[in-house]
C-alpha cells in the first residue's frame, strides 16, 4: 500500500512540474504571438502610409507635369496607334 | 493506591484540572478568531481582494481599430487613415516656465496667447490640439511636462485632394464620415474598437489572454467604381473650361453603361479635403447630385423618342415649324434658326424648340409624364449618397398645354446632372435604363426596358447627326470614335422668372456610337463670356474627357482616324434652350 502511495506521489509531482512548465511555455509563446500581432499592425499602418505616399507621388497631375515638362513626352498621334483585340484564349 | 504511590514516588504532582481547560479554551478561541477572519476575507470581502490581486498582473487593453481605406477601381488609394496623436492637458496640474510654454506653443503651431487661453480654462480636461503628426507629438513627449498627455487617434488623408473631394467627402476629428462616400458607407468603413483582459508579467509583456471583452473590428476597405485617371482628366478639363468661360461652376459625370458604374464625378469649384479651413458652401456642394437645374434642350431626345414610340412619326416625318415661333396662351416659343419645316431628325440636329413643342402637343400628357417618370426624373437616384436631389416633375393632371410644350424642350422641369446622365443610358443601350453604382461591380447591369431597341437606335442616329457640322454640337466630336449627343443652353430661373443673361450650358453624349460604352454629361453654370452655348462651352469638355476615357478603357475605334475639323463661325447651329 505504502509503495503505491509513494508511486502516486511521484506521478503527482511530475504532473505538477509538467503543468508549470507547459504553462510557462504557453505564456512565452503567447507573448511572442502578441509581439508579432503588434508588429503586423504596425506593418499594416506602415503599408497605409506607403500607399498614401505612392498615391501622392503618382498623382496624375504630377505625372502629367513631369511627362510634358521635364521629359518632354507627348501623346502619340492616334493615327500611329494600332489597337489589337485581346486574345480571348488568354 | 499503589499507582498513586508510584506517581508520587516518581515526583509527579497532580495539577488542578482548570488549567488544562483554560489552555484548551484559549486555543479554541484563537482558532475561532482565525476562522472568523478567514470567513470574513473569503466570503465577505472576496470581491475586493480578488480585484486587488488581479490588479497586480491583469490589465484591460484597448484594441484600436482602423477605418477602412477607399480605393479606386484599379486599387489606387483615395482615402487612407494613419495614426496621429491628440495632445490634452489637465490645466490644474500645469506649472509651466515661460521657456517651456514657448517651446510647447511652437511645437503645437499655435500662438502662445491661444495656449494660455486653453490652459486657463476652468475645466479638468482640455484638448490642446488634435491630430498632431507623430513627430511633433514625440517632441512634445520629450519635453516631459507635467499635466500634459497624449492619446492615439487617426487622421484621414486624401492623396487625390481636390480632384475627388466631393465624391469621397471627408471625416470629422472623431473619424466618422461627414460627407460623400465617407458618410454613405460609414457602416462598412468605420471600425469598432474593442478591448480584452490580459495577464502581464513583471516586464510588462502580455503572457496570457484571459478574456476578450469586445473584439475589435477593423473597417472594411471600399473599392469604388471610379477610375482615378478618368477622374483626374475630368477634373482638370472641367476646371480649365470653367476658367476659360468665366463660369460660376461646372460639373461632370461619366458612366459605364455596360455595368452602370460611375467612372468619374467631378465638380468645380472644389476644395482640399486635407485642409478644410475657410470652406464655403459653394465649394462643398456636390453639384452633380444635389443641384437641380432646368435641363433645356438636352431633354428633347426624350420627346422625340416618345413621338417615335407612339408610331405617329418617323425620323423623316416633316413637321411645319414656320415661322420659327409659336404662341400658346400668351407665351411665345422661339427658334434661333427659324425654318419653314424640319424633319424629326432635323429638329434634334438644329435643336428646334417649336418642332419639339409640336411633337409634344401631339402626344397625350400621361405618356410624356410616364416616360419622364420611368427614366427616373422626379425621384432621388438610389445611390445611397447623402443629399441626392429628386428634382421636380409635376403630376400631369396639372399640366397646361403651354407647360407640356415647354417641357418638350426641358423647361418647367428640374433634375440633377446624374439623373440626366442616367436617363441617357436608354439611348446608349437598346432602350434599357441602367441602375447606377459608385462601388466597383464585375457583373453587367441589367436595366429596366423603357423604349424599344428600334427607337433607341433611331434616336442614337439622330444624336449622332446633331454633333455633325450643321448640328449644335460639332465640337463634341473626337478622332477615332463616333460620338452622339445633345447640347443644351438653358436660361436660368431667378426669382421665378427666366434671367435673360444667365445660362446653364450643358452637353450629354455617348460614344462610341456603334456600340456605346460611356455616357458623359457636362454642365457649365453661368458662363460669363460671349460664348455661352452648350455646344461651345460644354461640348469641348465632353470631347476631351470622352477621348481620354475611351483610350483608357481600351475601346476599339469605330471611325477613321482623321483629325476632326472644328467648325468655324456660323458653321454651327445654336439654340436658346
Amino acid at each position: 500500500m505504502a509503495k503505491l502511495n509513494l508511486l502516486l506521489l511521484a506521478v503527482l509531482v511530475a504532473c505538477a512540474l509538467g503543468l508549470v512548465t507547459s504553462q510557462h511555455k504557453a505564456r512565452k509563446l503567447f507573448s511572442e504571438l502578441d509581439r508579432e500581432r503588434t508588429r503586423a499592425r504596425e506593418l499594416d499602418i506602415e503599408y497605409g502610409r506607403l500607399q498614401l505616399e505612392a498615391s501622392t507621388w503618382g498623382l496624375h497631375s504630377r505625372v502629367e507635369r513631369i511627362a510634358l515638362g521635364t521629359l518632354g513626352l507627348r501623346a502619340p498621334d492616334p493615327r500611329r496607334v494600332r489597337l489589337i483585340a485581346r486574345d480571348p484564349g488568354r | 493506591m499503589t499507582s498513586a504511590v508510584g506517581a508520587a514516588a516518581q515526583g509527579l504532582v497532580r495539577l488542578p484540572v482548570w488549567r488544562a481547560r483554560f489552555v484548551l479554551a484559549a486555543l479554541l478561541l484563537a482558532f475561532a478568531a482565525l476562522l472568523a477572519r478567514a470567513l470574513y476575507l473569503q466570503a465577505l470581502r472576496t470581491d475586493f481582494l480578488q480585484e486587488r490581486g488581479d490588479a497586480r498582473y491583469s490589465r484591460v487593453l484597448e484594441m484600436p481599430s482602423t477605418r477602412g481605406r477607399i480605393l479606386d477601381r484599379n486599387g489606387e488609394a483615395l482615402a487612407v487613415s494613419t495614426p496621429v496623436k491628440s495632445i490634452w492637458a489637465i490645466p490644474s496640474d500645469i506649472a509651466l516656465k515661460s521657456a517651456e510654454k514657448r517651446k510647447l506653443a511652437a511645437l503645437l503651431a499655435m500662438p502662445e496667447r491661444e495656449l494660455d487661453k486653453k490652459l486657463g480654462a476652468a475645466r479638468d480636461f482640455v484638448y490642446l490640439k488634435r491630430q498632431v503628426p507623430p513627430e511633433a507629438a514625440e517632441a512634445i513627449a520629450q519635453l516631459r511636462l507635467g499635466g500634459i498627455y497624449e492619446s492615439p487617434e487617426y487622421r484621414r488623408y486624401y492623396p487625390a485632394g481636390e480632384v475627388t473631394a466631393h465624391l469621397i467627402g471627408f471625416t470629422g476629428v472623431d473619424d466618422g464620415g461627414q460627407e460623400g462616400v465617407e458618410l454613405a458607407h460609414q457602416d462598412t468603413l468605420g471600425g469598432k474598437p474593442g478591448s480584452r483582459r490580459v495577464i502581464k508579467d513583471r516586464l510588462g509583456r502580455v503572457v496570457e489572454d484571459v478574456q476578450s471583452i469586445r473584439a475589435a473590428q477593423d473597417g472594411k476597405d471600399l473599392v469604388l467604381s471610379i477610375d482615378s485617371k478618368i477622374q483626374s482628366l475630368a477634373y482638370s478639363a472641367l476646371k480649365g473650361a470653367v476658367e476659360q468661360a468665366h463660369a460660376k461652376a461646372g460639373s461632370l459625370i461619366a458612366i459605364d453603361v455596360r455595368t452602370g458604374e460611375v467612372l468619374a464625378l467631378a465638380n468645380v469649384p472644389s476644395f482640399n479635403p486635407n485642409n478644410r479651413t475657410r470652406l464655403t458652401g459653394a465649394q462643398l456642394r456636390n453639384r452633380v447630385i444635389t443641384d437641380l437645374f432646368e435641363p433645356g434642350s438636352t431633354l428633347k431626345p426624350f420627346t422625340v423618342a416618345l413621338a417615335l414610340e407612339s408610331g405617329k412619326v418617323t425620323p423623316q416625318t416633316v413637321v411645319a415649324t414656320a415661322p420659327g415661333r409659336m404662341t400658346l396662351a400668351h407665351y411665345t416659343i422661339r427658334d434661333v434658326h427659324p425654318a419653314a419645316a424640319l424633319t424629326v431628325a432635323q429638329i434634334l440636329q438644329k435643336s428646334s424648340n417649336v418642332g419639339a413643342a409640336k411633337l409634344a402637343l401631339a402626344l397625350p400628357r400621361e405618356a410624356m409624364y410616364g416616360l419622364f417618370q420611368r427614366v427616373g426624373f422626379g425621384a432621388a437616384p438610389q445611390l445611397g449618397f447623402p443629399g441626392a436631389a429628386a428634382g421636380r416633375l409635376r403630376p400631369y393632371r396639372t399640366w397646361q398645354p403651354v407647360e407640356q410644350a415647354t417641357m418638350a424642350y426641358g423647361h418647367g422641369i428640374s433634375l440633377s446632372l446624374i439623373q440626366l446622365a442616367r436617363a441617357y443610358s436608354i439611348f446608349a443601350t437598346d432602350g434599357e435604363l441602367v441602375p447606377l453604382t459608385l462601388v466597383k461591380s464585375a457583373t453587367p447591369a441589367s436595366g429596366e426596358k423603357i423604349i424599344s431597341a428600334d427607337t433607341a437606335r433611331a434616336v442614337r442616329a439622330m444624336l449622332e447627326a446633331a454633333v455633325q457640322p450643321g448640328g449644335t454640337g460639332p465640337r463634341a466630336r473626337i478622332m477615332g470614335w463616333r460620338v452622339a449627343g445633345k447640347t443644351g443652353t438653358a436660361h436660368k430661373q431667378e426669382n421665378g422668372s427666366y434671367a435673360p443673361d444667365k445660362y446653364l450650358a450643358s452637353f450629354v453624349g455617348l460614344a462610341p456610337a456603334s456600340a456605346p460604352r460611356v455616357v458623359i454629361a457636362v454642365a457649365i453654370d453661368e458662363p460669363g463670356g460671349r460664348a455661352y452655348y452648350g455646344g461651345s462651352v460644354a461640348a469641348p469638355v465632353f470631347a476631351q474627357v470622352m477621348q481620354g476615357a475611351l483610350r483608357l478603357l481600351g475601346v476599339p475605334h469605330d471611325a477613321p482616324l482623321e483629325p476632326v475639323n472644328l467648325p468655324g463661325e456660323g458653321d454651327e447651329a445654336r439654340e436658346s434652350t
